[in-house]
């Protein structure tokens, strides 16, 4: 399949977002709201939940399924307050001594004035220095689109895993076309040789592990749910520093010579 | 502060505004004699302007100006040392024409990448020290960027130094994709570690400051300056309109806007920059007892 039919299957009306990971892979979620600051941003969920019994946090973006909630949800493009409610949930766990799972979907971070006057960039920084140092394993999973710094601000993670059709880029094709080549025509061009794909990223070692979409959906739960326990009891005996270390080398390696 | 002309001897590219990417946008004028102000309409001499610290010398509008400029204005005489000044970047994912772009910025700002770094003093004080390089590619920030800003950290780390850091920067290079995208938590990693070892990070945010370079080690710093009027957020100004269909507030995203939001410490003018990081580089010295041991 070509990199923009895999974007576009990222994107298609009815793919499960979110809350259907949450409700699906875990028992027992009970959402916590809000980042003490501003206020509660929808686009990101957040809460404790139970993984095959073990307690964990979750945290996923939220696109919302029907128009009303889209709209609610903001598209799954989170505000300042989105990333901050999330770091928050990611220190009760640190200190609590649970691992972490994200499920990332999100086209970026929003662009607009509320956004950039409460900090975006401030926010994601923060997340990306603070997930850097949180003394609990973290794996991150890709569900649907993982636009940017947006996503990355949920992805300083011990472990990057990707549905097979999920995308995960340093900008969407569409912005790569008109910015680069002014020309939005070139969109599926941009989508190839963006290399946005999890093979492509998988190649690059950006992902550890692509999960496959069976027809029936139910499977993609079922390995998630037996994957992440399995990965997170390991992740868990390791010892935090050695742990820090194999995160920071893990991204440290990008662009090394 | 004196300022000696041949520190301007490189000529600066003028004024017109640079959207995003495009490197077409910007015109190559290196013997122009005149540039108009953008914002008091004065026409200045590119002389008298470069041996202003190219600031306006009728109204104070900070110009645009390259890498080593910067370091030459801030640090004692010749106590500038370069690390990794040879690395270049090669394409990593095989993106079209990123080559041929390459070749072209190394030509137009006479660097071998978008940021110089080093170890200097500033007023008798040892730093590490990076500037990014507008003239090439508008400091967008692909792996050998990363990598270069990472290595300064590490070693400033090992070495207990403080880092001082000059963006400028249109965001993360997208012909290396998602690898300068890794780069912002690579950048952020050592940032975080170095601040970790009690050391000072001072960064200094300069005409355009926006994107990954604005989502990471520019608003990761323990004081956070910037010169006056410098665009600094995280999308761009035409993003943003496209999304909000409206047009912005004028002073939107600028660095006063930015202080009144409580973004930056402080925003101070180009020519008291020296004085004001010797000062507060003075006063984190480790183990005179009085600052952090
Ligand atoms: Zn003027």
């Amino acid at each position: 399949m070509e990199a923009y039919d895999r974007l576009a299957a990222a994107r298609a009306k009815g793919r499960p977002t979110g809350l259907c990971y949450i409700r699906n892979i875990f028992t027992d979620f009970m959402e916590m709201h809000g980042d003490r600051r501003f206020g509660d941003d929808k686009a990101i969920v957040a809460g404790i939940a139970r993984l095959c019994g073990m307690p964990v946090t979750v945290i996923a973006n939220e696109k919302g399924g029907s128009t009303k909630e889209k709209v609610r949800r903001n598209f799954g493009s989170a505000h300042p307050e989105g990333y901050r409610k999330a770091l928050r949930q990611m220190k009760l766990a640190e200190k609590f001594g649970r691992p972490v799972v994200c499920f990332v979907d999100t086209a970026g971070a929003f662009c607009g004035i509320s956004a950039e006057e409460r900090g975006e960039g401030q926010a994601i920084a923060e997340n990306l220095t603070e997930m850097m140092a949180l003394k609990t394993p973290v794996i991150s999973v890709f569900i649907g689109e993982g636009g940017s710094g947006g996503a990355l601000a949920l992805a300083v993670a011990d472990e990057v895993w990707m549905l097979e059709n999920a995308c995960y880029s340093v900008i969407s094709p569409e912005g790569c076309a008109s910015i680069l080549w002014r020309d939005s025509s070139k969109v599926k061009e941009a989508a190839q040789c963006l290399k946005m794909t999890a093979d492509d990223l998988l190649r690059l070692d950006v992902v550890e592990r692509v999960i496959p979409e069976p027809a029936d959906f139910s499977e993609v739960y079922e390995t998630l749910k037996t994957e992440l326990y399995h990965s997170l009891v390991l992740k868990k005996a390791e010892e935090i520093p050695a742990l820090l270390q194999k995160r920071y080398d893990r991204f440290r390696k990008f662009g090394a010579t | 502060m004196m300022l000696t002309k041949n520190l301007f001897k490189k000529p600066g590219n003028p004024l017109e505004w640079y959207d995003g990417h495009n490197k077409n946008s910007m015109p190559d004028i290196p013997d122009q004699m005149c540039i108009s102000c953008p914002q008091c309409k004065a026409i200045l001499l590119t002389g008298d302007l470069n041996e202003n610290a190219r600031v306006c010398p009728k109204c104070g509008y900070h110009f645009r100006m390259n890498a080593r400029q910067r370091i030459g204005l801030v640090t004692d005489g010749d106590s500038f040392r370069e690390r990794d000044a040879k690395m270049r970047s090669s394409n990593l994912i095989g993106f079209p024409n990123y080559e041929k772009k390459l070749w072209h910025a190394r030509l137009e700002s006479g660097e071998n990448e978008g940021v110089v770094c080093g170890t200097a003093s500033i007023g008798g004080f040892p730093c590490a020290l990076f500037a990014m390089e507008p003239y090439f590619m508008m400091g967008s920030m692909g792996t050998v960027v990363g990598e270069k800003i990472a290595r300064l950290f590490e070693y400033a780390a090992a070495n207990s130094l403080p880092v001082v850091g000059f963006t400028v920067s249109g965001g993360a290079r997208m012909q290396e994709g998602i690898l300068s995208l890794m780069q912002m938590a690579k950048t952020s990693a050592a940032v975080k570690r170095h601040g970790e070892a009690g050391n000072l990070y001072v960064a200094v945010l300069t005409d355009p400051t926006t994107g990954g370079v604005t989502a990471s080690f520019a608003m990761e710093a323990d004081v956070i300056l910037a010169e006056p009027g410098a665009l600094i957020g995280f999308a761009g100004p035409r993003v943003i309109e496209q999304t909000m269909r409206q047009k912005l507030p004028p002073n939107f995203q600028r660095a006063e806007f930015l202080l009144e939001k409580g973004f930056v410490d402080e925003i101070v003018p180009r020519r008291g920059q020296k004085e004001y990081l010797a000062n507060l580089l003075s006063m984190h010295q480790r183990g005179n007892g009085h600052g952090s041991v």
